[in-house]
């Protein structure tokens, strides 16, 4: 860059410049002030957007403009080492890749600066050319990976569609009758008509209130009486059933107490409270009467 | 049967099971010894489609067979149905995704060397879950790694009939070819 040249023409020509941290009204900064306090966090969200050594690369790359099919080796790799300390000093985790790419560059830019054996080898390749090459690669792809982000997606650009289906119409078949299925249903019908005759079954109200009361007239606390005797079978079936449902209410309500001596043997009952005699032929095989 | 009420029965069928539907279910719709070839099949679906022109919906050839959906213009007030923001989806995700898309079959490690960084193994999954990736197959070299490729439904959600309507790749510039056209001599040491 000779002197003599005008700025705008410095400007036209892609230049090899210090990369500036910042451009504060139009002013490049390319040092950081003394007393400048940059969280730790801020720089993090910058470096951990890049999504690998090639990506880092393709960024410093295009940040100076610089032209991927000849990219100036030692200050791309010197900018990277930078890149790769800041992030160490910021503490991010960083992948080994970017490691690996740091010892690359070096090994590049150390080919590049050993003289080239003449003639030893057909061709001379560029010692950049393979770097090149995947550099390359990866940025089709990552446009790529964009232009398909961009296509209309199902749930983002595009919506289905679907349509309320009105009710399944089952066609139901009409079988056809006989006239004598008809007659047979009629008879059956008249059979069962015969049997609504004229049976007033009248519901005896019994309270079990009130057969408690008499369960407990007919038991005392000082002597044992036969379960059996409690109940009155000329009542039929209701009136048993409400005599034991009111025993079983006097026994919840510990009014009533009840011993069995054996299995199938007689049951005794007699009120809770005092003391009573077991009756002769009462047998316990465990001396557990109640008391 | 003339064309109109094929047009209504095809609509109607779109409609009602809410995805892609082929041309062989189409097919399917009527009963074996009636049932309409494919290009008057065609025809009806296109015929359909011009009669969503003036429409919110179109009718589109996915990979899966026909679909009708909403149109992407109406997206700015269709979306505000919707609460949540549809899913963005990481560029670490696309860029292994597009990947498999323009280089199926393809290992592992193959996408590794392209993006050069590990390939991460919740984004390999979630493209399967999504059941956008699959595997088909294995290489024959040490270790037989799995190979992956594209499915139907990742054609599907993108709007796409096949791979081939994918965006083209941009072109690789060959820095051979390029100084040969320049015309510029053998490349020196270091430069600037």
């Amino acid at each position: 860059m000779s002197d003599t040249e005008s700025p705008a023409e410095i400007r036209e020509q892609p230049q090899q410049a210090e990369m500036p941290f910042a451009i504060v009204q139009g002013a490049a900064i390319t040092s950081l002030p003394q007393d400048l306090y940059i969280p730790p966090d801020a720089l993090e969200v910058i470096l951990e957007s890049f999504e690998g050594p090639l990506d880092l690369l393709l960024y410093l790359i295009k940040r100076q403009n610089l032209d991927i099919l000849d990219i100036p080796i030692a200050a791309i790799t010197h900018q990277y080492i930078t890149y790769i300390d800041l992030m160490e000093e910021m503490r991010l985790e960083l992948a080994a890749e970017y490691l690996v790419m740091a010892a690359m560059l070096a090994e590049i830019k150390s080919r590049m600066l050993l003289p080239r054996p003449e003639g030893v080898e057909g061709e001379e390749e560029d010692p950049r050319a393979e770097l090149v090459r995947r550099l390359q690669e990866y940025e089709r792809y990552k446009q790529a990976a964009e232009d398909l982000d961009a296509l209309p997606q199902v749930g983002r650009d595009v919506f289905p569609v679907s349509a309320q289906v009105p009710e399944r119409q089952q066609t139901k078949q009409h079988p056809d009758i006989s006239l004598d299925e008809l007659l047979l249903a009629f008879r059956d019908v008249m059979k069962r008509a015969d049997m609504f005759t004229h049976h007033h079954i009248q519901m005896e109200t019994l309270s079990v209130r009130e057969r408690m009361s008499n369960v407990l007239s007919m038991v005392s606390a000082d002597k044992f009486v036969e379960f059996q005797t409690l109940f009155t079978v000329e009542e039929g079936r209701m009136g048993v059933v409400v005599t034991l449902l009111a025993i079983l209410e006097l026994i919840k309500e510990q009014l009533l107490e009840l011993i069995q001596a054996e299995e199938f043997g007689p049951i005794y009952v007699k009120a809770a409270g005092g003391h009573a005699e077991l009756p002769d032929d009462f047998e316990t095989s465990a001396d557990s009467a109640q008391a | 049967m003339t064309d109109i009420s094929l047009k209504c029965i095809l609509e109607a069928a779109l409609l009602a099971i809410g995805r892609p539907l082929s041309l062989d279910e189409m097919r399917g719709l009527f009963p074996e010894t009636d049932q309409p070839d494919v290009p008057t099949l065609r025809a009806a679906l296109e015929e359909l489609g011009n009669d969503y022109a003036e429409r919110g919906l179109e009718v589109i050839e996915v990979a899966s067979g026909f679909r009708i959906q909403v149109k992407q213009d109406m997206e700015r007030w269709v979306s505000r149905l919707w609460e949540e923001k549809p899913l963005k989806y990481s560029r670490a995700l696309l860029e292994t995704l597009v990947l498999i898309a323009y280089r199926q079959p393809i290992t592992r490690g193959e996408i590794e060397d392209v993006r050069g960084v590990t390939v991460s193994t919740s984004i390999m999954k979630t493209l399967q879950e999504r059941e956008w990736v699959r595997v088909v197959g294995h290489r024959d070299v040490p270790g037989r790694p799995a190979m992956y490729g594209t499915t139907r439904e990742f054609l599907d959600y993108f709007n796409l009939k096949s791979l081939e309507n994918l965006p083209s790749l941009a072109e690789l510039r060959d820095i051979d070819s390029i100084n040969a056209e320049l015309d510029f001599g053998p490349l020196e040491g270091e430069r600037r």
